[in-house]
């Protein structure tokens, strides 16, 4: 097969980069809109759902090798310290203890993504790793961690982010000379001229506008079980990215790639966070491959919400200039981002503030602050989910000082084009998206509603009706590849490196290659999660795996089914182009005459397996795709006691072709009740005279229940985006969380009659605001 | 954050006191030597190799450990194991017949998909079996109730709720 190699471009999470593509052969062309599809858009429940309801699915913290050790962490309870000394030999001789790693005869462990030691001399986090007790059990393995004495030289510290940024303020890391992110920020995007687009303006709004650091409590923390035979290293690991974990692990242990085998059947939820190894597959790599022996390192909850990541905090002032028709004539954000101690790079808050809304003057300032907290880490939109609230509810406070419609203000400004890269999109459904909403929030009576709203025993009750928009990427892109393998028996084996991380990915990729195969969706099997046996795939993350595995698994399937109905078409003299495989069965595509099942010629080869490689293609050039869509936010607001309860959310989301309705409406509702959460709930507390987290673990971290849950009308659109890839489908990961605390936001602010200055809208939020 | 010291540091290190146990886990009854103070969870977990029930929170949040204990949903990261003595479990793994037959709870979650990545779906599950043996027909609110000690990260509450309302014979 001849190969070539394309450039195309990849954007991932508001950042575009330039990619290269091999193919070797051809995508079969798009499915559009009037495609004839059996198995694909059909409500499917999951093909591994057996396994996860009856405990037969493994998950990481499940995997049980003889000879197996349990780690446990001692980590540092100052915000800023220097270890000088550990001694760990009380610890050592505790029964069932192996051994204990630290700084002074584990300091070699350097950690290949921050490129800085595990066990680093300068700890700058209250949570960051001191020690590691390797034991045989959980318990032996806390008593150790106990008794390790640690001498610490405390430093001083910083974990306010606007006070880090000041030139007096204590460094967060010693040997740099700022506490900046790097040498680039603050970072500023410009387009025309904001401060003439603000004096032209007839109408200002300046807001200020808060967003906590939420905590992703994975129901499954981090980690990994590692072991060593002498030649290869594999690694169990909770992770998005399976091929991450492979790459760093074998640059931290010096191994070659081939000597390192990562696998991930089952996950306990990432969200963003489980990129790469983590520090703790790191560890659990390092010590089996020291001890050889088997080791599992799991995070302790605790442990997770300080050392394994976060949403960052912001603080985001916006200002919005616009004539007296609504027409916008400036847009203005100052970011600052509370990025913890370890940072590598800003998260997209300015990404929808460059092209949601028409207008020719615009400044985005990104201002990274390290602060001496523990890392943040990717969370489902990382960016996005706080700039568009902020914005959001700052276009409701310009309506307001207009006297606007919120709704009509938003489509005074409607973006026809990608304004930032000058460039149409290949579809936007957003007008459709607020129209459908409106009508099933009953927006055009919300005042009226409002008003009739029974107040209650007490009088104190309040309905509140907002909206807000979304924007994000997810059509994915290359590389990605698959593998299609039909038995003897006529049944499919499809062979990929990717991740279910919970989405659906295993079914969804069963369905699209059944499809293709023409076989019943029980005769294909789909692997993924082990880079041994798998394809390279991309990380699961940013609403990218669907559309870009999906793609690679249907060209496997097609050329698959293409060469078995070559051997068919030689076996019965009849050409392969006047044959189909409907059903498992072959069937002559004139007359319709079945001729048997597809096994029943296989199985003539005496074990020939028919293969056939498949691999995402590039990108479409010169054009922008986005999921467009809106969210309604319905709320009850106590103004007794600052209770908010969100009554009902609408969700309008354009995701292109949907593969599976039935797990598609699981993630948008997954996506509304985080986001949900985001709005209502979820916040750090760090107490600011020790720099230590006051709220690590689900006792006083709230995450949403089931009786939060607010009635959930989500409305399909389910076309095909042709410009996206082969299926014409793009992810839904992200979309549902990115509009659902701004459109809750708004609600409030709708029902309260006056602004929110950030979130979460906890009751002494709400209460401030009344004052 | 670090573990909160169990014992004085300068204490002599000594040999945690252990206990036989007979416990019956899903039919089968076990004799199991554990520390006095291992949880029901860890002797699930690490004695009796059934990783069914999750480690979530450790301190009786998430609910990703539930179990059955006579019929009733209980924590089992909560529970010490030398408390369960002579008692009779349930874990997920026992929940479907020997035949592997799934139980109605089981075939409900995966119809209605009411899980996503799974980790806490043995809890739900058990958790739901638990409230339909003592109220076989709960209101949407009876259903959110006994469920409210259960948490999914992913949000699978709506399909969780559905698949109890179906249970439930409420129509949907």
């Amino acid at each position: 097969m001849p190969v070539r190699i394309i450039t195309t471009h990849l954007e991932f999470e508001g950042r575009v980069s330039e990619q290269r593509v091999v193919m070797e052969g051809d995508e079969p062309p798009v499915w559009g809109e009037d495609a004839e599809l059996r198995i694909v858009g059909k409500p499917t429940p999951r093909v591994d759902g057996r396994e996860r309801v009856t405990g037969g699915a493994t998950y990481t913290y499940d995997i049980q090798l003889p000879g197996q050790l349990t780690a446990a962490a001692l980590r540092s309870p100052h915000a800023h310290a220097r270890v000088t000394r550990v001694d760990a030999s009380r610890a050592e001789a505790m029964p069932g203890v192996r051994a204990v790693l630290h700084r002074f005869n584990a300091g070699d462990l350097i950690d290949p993504n921050r490129d800085r030691s595990v066990f680093a001399e300068e700890l700058p986090y209250a949570g960051a790793i001191v020690a590691l007790v390797l034991a045989d059990t959980r318990e032996q393995a806390a008593d150790a961690c106990a008794a390790v004495m640690v001498e610490y030289e405390t430093l001083p510290f910083v974990v306010d982010p606007e006070a880090a940024l000041q030139p007096e303020a204590p460094r967060v890391l010693s040997d740099r000379p700022h506490n900046k992110l790097n040498d680039e920020y603050p970072q500023t995007y410009q387009r025309g001229d904001v401060d003439a687009g603000i004096r032209e303006a007839e109408v200002t709004v300046e807001a200020r506008f808060e967003t906590p650091a939420a905590m992703h409590n994975s129901m499954e923390t981090h980690g990994a079980t590692a072991q060593w035979d002498g030649r290869t290293l594999t690694i169990y690991s909770s992770t998005q990215d399976i091929f991450g974990v492979r790459r760093a692990v074998a640059k931290a242990l010096g191994l070659h790639q081939n000597q390192v085998r990562a696998i991930k059947q089952y996950m306990g939820g990432g969200f963003g966070s489980k990129f790469g190894p983590h520090e703790s597959g790191l560890l659990a790599a390092y010590a089996a491959h020291r001890l050889g022996r088997p080791v599992q390192y799991m995070l302790s909850r605790e442990d997770e919400n300080v050392a394994a990541g976060h949403r960052s905090a912001t603080i985001q002032h916006f200002r919005l200039g616009a004539q007296r028709d609504g027409t916008l004539t400036a847009i203005e954000q100052r970011t600052v981002g509370n990025l913890g101690a370890l940072a590598g790079w800003f998260p997209a808050t300015a990404m929808a503030t460059k092209e949601l809304y028409q207008c020719a003057n615009v400044r985005t300032i990104d201002e990274g602050a390290r602060t001496n907290l523990g890392p943040f880490a990717a969370f489902r939109a990382p960016g996005v989910v706080e700039g568009i609230a902020a914005m959001e509810t700052a276009v409701d406070q310009l309506a307001a000082a207009l006297g606007m419609d919120p709704l009509e203000l938003r489509l005074k400004n409607y973006a026809e084009r990608h304004q930032d890269m000058q460039r149409p999109y290949a579809r936007k459904l957003l007008r459709e998206a607020y129209e459908i909403g409106a009508e099933r929030i009953g927006w055009a009576t919300r005042d009226a509603e409002a008003r009739r709203y029974p107040k209650g025993r007490d009088g104190t009750l309040r309905r509140g009706v907002g909206m807000a928009s979304q924007l994000w990427g997810g059509d994915g892109g290359p590389p990605a590849q698959a593998q299609a393998k039909l038995l003897p028996d006529g049944t499919a084996v499809i062979i990929t490196g990717t991740q279910d991380i919970g989405t659906g990915t295993r079914t969804v990729l069963a369905q699209i290659a059944a499809e293709e195969l023409g076989l019943p969706l029980e005769a294909v099997r789909v692997e993924l999660g082990d880079t041994e046996f798998g394809l390279y795939s991309p990380p699961s993350g940013g609403s990218m795996t669907l559309a870009s595995m999906g793609p690679a698994v249907r060209m496997a399937a097609a050329e698959a089914r293409k060469d078995a109905l070559e051997i068919v078409g030689h076996l019965v003299e009849a050409p392969a182009d006047a044959l189909d495989i409907r059903d498992g069965g072959i069937v002559n595509r004139e007359t319709g005459r079945e001729m048997g099942t597809l096994g029943s010629y296989l199985e003539q080869l005496d074990g020939h397996e028919v293969t056939a490689k498949g691999m995402r293609g590039p990108n479409a050039e010169n054009v922008t795709v986005r999921t467009f869509g809106a969210q309604f936010a319905e709320v009850e607001v106590d103004l007794g006691t600052g209770q908010v309860r969100v009554r009902r959310i609408v969700a309008v989301h354009d995701c292109g072709r949907i593969v599976n309705p039935l797990t598609f409406s699981s993630q948008i509702e997954g996506g509304i009740i985080q986001g949900l959460g985001f709005a209502l709930m979820e916040q750090r507390v760090v107490d600011q005279r020790f720099g230590t987290v006051m709220n690590a673990n689900l006792e006083q971290f709230h995450i949403p229940t089931i009786r939060d849950v607010p009635e959930i009308d989500i409305v399909l659109l389910d076309r095909p985006n042709t410009y996206a890839n082969t299926l014409g489908a793009l992810g839904a990961g992200e979309p549902p969380i990115i509009p659902t605390p701004g459109a809750i936001a708004n609600a409030v602010a709708h029902a309260i009659g006056r602004p929110v200055s950030g979130l979460p809208l906890t009751p002494d939020r709400i209460l401030d605001l009344l004052k | 954050m670090p573990n909160a010291p169990s014992q004085s540091p300068d204490a002599a290190p000594t040999a945690a006191p252990h206990r036989t146990v007979h416990l019956t886990v899903n039919g089968i009854a076990h004799e199991i030597e554990v520390e006095t103070r291992r949880t029901l969870l860890d002797a699930l977990r690490a004695d009796l190799h059934l990783t069914g029930a999750k480690p979530g929170c450790g301190m009786g949040d998430c609910g990703a450990c539930t179990v059955l204990i006579e019929g009733e949903a209980v924590y089992s990261c909560l529970t010490l194991a030398v408390a369960c003595e002579g008692r009779a479990i349930t874990t997920i793994e026992g929940l479907s017949s020997s035949d592997g037959e799934l139980d109605p709870v089981q075939s409900a979650f995966i119809a209605h998909d009411a899980l996503q990545c799974g980790f806490c779906t043995p809890g739900q599950v058990l958790a739901m079996k638990a409230l339909l043996a003592r109220n076989p027909h709960p209101s949407d609110d009876e259903i959110a109730r006994a469920m409210s000690g259960n948490l999914c990260r992913c949000g699978a509450y709506p399909k969780i709720l559905a698949a109890g309302r179906a249970l439930a014979g409420h129509p949907s």
